[in-house]
């Protein structure tokens, strides 16, 4: 992967609305701002009802994924071009489980809505229409997902790399200072993770920050390269964010998105946890 | 800088302000309000910590810990930032103009 195949600037997606093989999708962290304007033809995802299972506390599985894009009208040929909201976190999020559920063409609008918004780019609050379709999604791939036991023994390990920012990690707040911090399990890290806040890979609009760059970003925290990496954040999206940049645009071989993140390890009984700021 | 709450500003239940330390603001431009705007709130450090967009009035809040924030605005109107010291919980409130 490179860049050019992972990213579409406003720029394209401006001159692209409304061409037939690219689809647009619009997931936000506040499900409801698609509804105060989105770009001319996209579709909404609701990434709490539409991304997560509605009874387990999981991930939709591959038929739940598939029926999703069947009714919104998403082919298995269709380019799909994901945006949204808060730096495009959640964007990234669903772009990692279109990666997990095999889709072929995805891409990520850089900038999400923020740039666009900035730009002063076209938003409409017209109803978008597409007809249903048949759509076949692949079983999961489980080489992009890390489950909490695998987690567990890459301490020490692999790679570990907490996006949160400082004041997760080192267990002062519990939760993103944007939301309540209502949260009940403990604070903290796991033992032998670095600290690189998923913003450090972003410029203040919301874009990437160039390879030069990241990849500076990354050796400098002291992430080895030739090793296995798992990314983890609260909730997993934030880290998908970092999964986007570390196997996608700089194309690490092995990199992992814990999606239960911080929210589970954080919960489970007798596991290691390290306070502070890090080895 | 700590004001008494407004109650203008719609805190979600069960927020207990002897316990969280909440930033609360609004986003000017020539004193007009903007609504939209992204505010990024960065910790002492410079270090970004959370962002959020501003409501159609302009109005902003973050849920933080106590300590020296800086809350830097961008929008269509320009950017701007401004430093708010909040040394405990409670409701702690201020202004970013933008240019």
């Amino acid at each position: 992967m490179s860049r050019q195949d992972v990213l579409v600037t406003a720029e394209w997606a401006e001159k692209n609305l409304g061409t037939d093989g690219i689809v647009f999708l619009e997931v936000d962290e506040d499900t409801t701002a698609y509804d105060g304007g989105h770009l001319p033809g996209a579709v909404r995802v609701n990434w709490t009802t539409e991304l997560q299972d509605p009874v387990r506390r999981d991930i939709v599985d591959s038929a739940r994924f598939a029926a999703l894009l069947s009714a919104k009208g998403v082919g298995n040929d269709d380019t799909v071009v994901l945006y949204g909201g808060n730096n495009n976190w959640f964007a990234a999020y669903a772009y990692w489980q279109f990666k997990l559920y095999g889709h072929a063409d995805v891409k990520l609008l850089d900038g999400g809505r923020k740039k666009w918004e900035l730009d002063g780019r076209t938003l409409t609050t017209d109803a978008t229409e597409r007809p249903t379709v048949t759509y076949t999604a692949k079983d999961a791939d489980l080489s992009i997902r890390a489950f909490r036991d695998e987690v567990i023994a890459a301490i020490d390990t692999k790679n570990l790399v907490d996006v949160r920012s400082p004041d997760e990690f080192s267990g002062k707040i519990l939760a993103p200072a944007h939301l309540p911090q209502e949260q009940s399990q403990r604070p903290g890290h796991i033992p032998s993770a670095i600290n690189i806040p998923w913003s450090k890979a972003a410029n203040e609009d919301g874009t990437f920050k160039s390879d030069e760059d990241l990849t500076k970003l990354y050796g400098d925290a002291g992430l080895e390269e030739g090793r296995a990496t798992i990314a983890y954040c609260r909730i997993g999206e934030r880290s998908s964010h970092t999964w986007v940049v570390l196997h996608e645009l700089l194309g690490h071989a092995d990199v992992k998105n814990y999606d239960g993140s911080w929210t589970e390890y954080g919960s489970l009984i007798g596991v290691p946890i390290e306070l502070g700021s890090g080895r | 800088m700590c004001a008494a709450p407004d109650q203008a500003v719609a805190l979600p239940p069960n927020t207990d302000l002897n316990r969280e330390t909440v930033l609360t603001g609004r986003v000017l431009a020539g004193g007009q309000p903007v609504g939209g705007a992204f505010v990024r709130l960065l910790d002492g450090t410079g270090e970004f910590t959370a962002e959020v967009v501003a409501s159609a009035s302009g109005d902003f809040r973050f849920f933080a810990a106590p300590g020296t924030w800086t809350l830097r605005a961008l929008s269509r109107a320009g950017n701007g930032e401004t430093v708010l010291n909040a040394q405990a919980p409670g409701l702690h409130t201020t202004e970013v103009m933008v240019a």
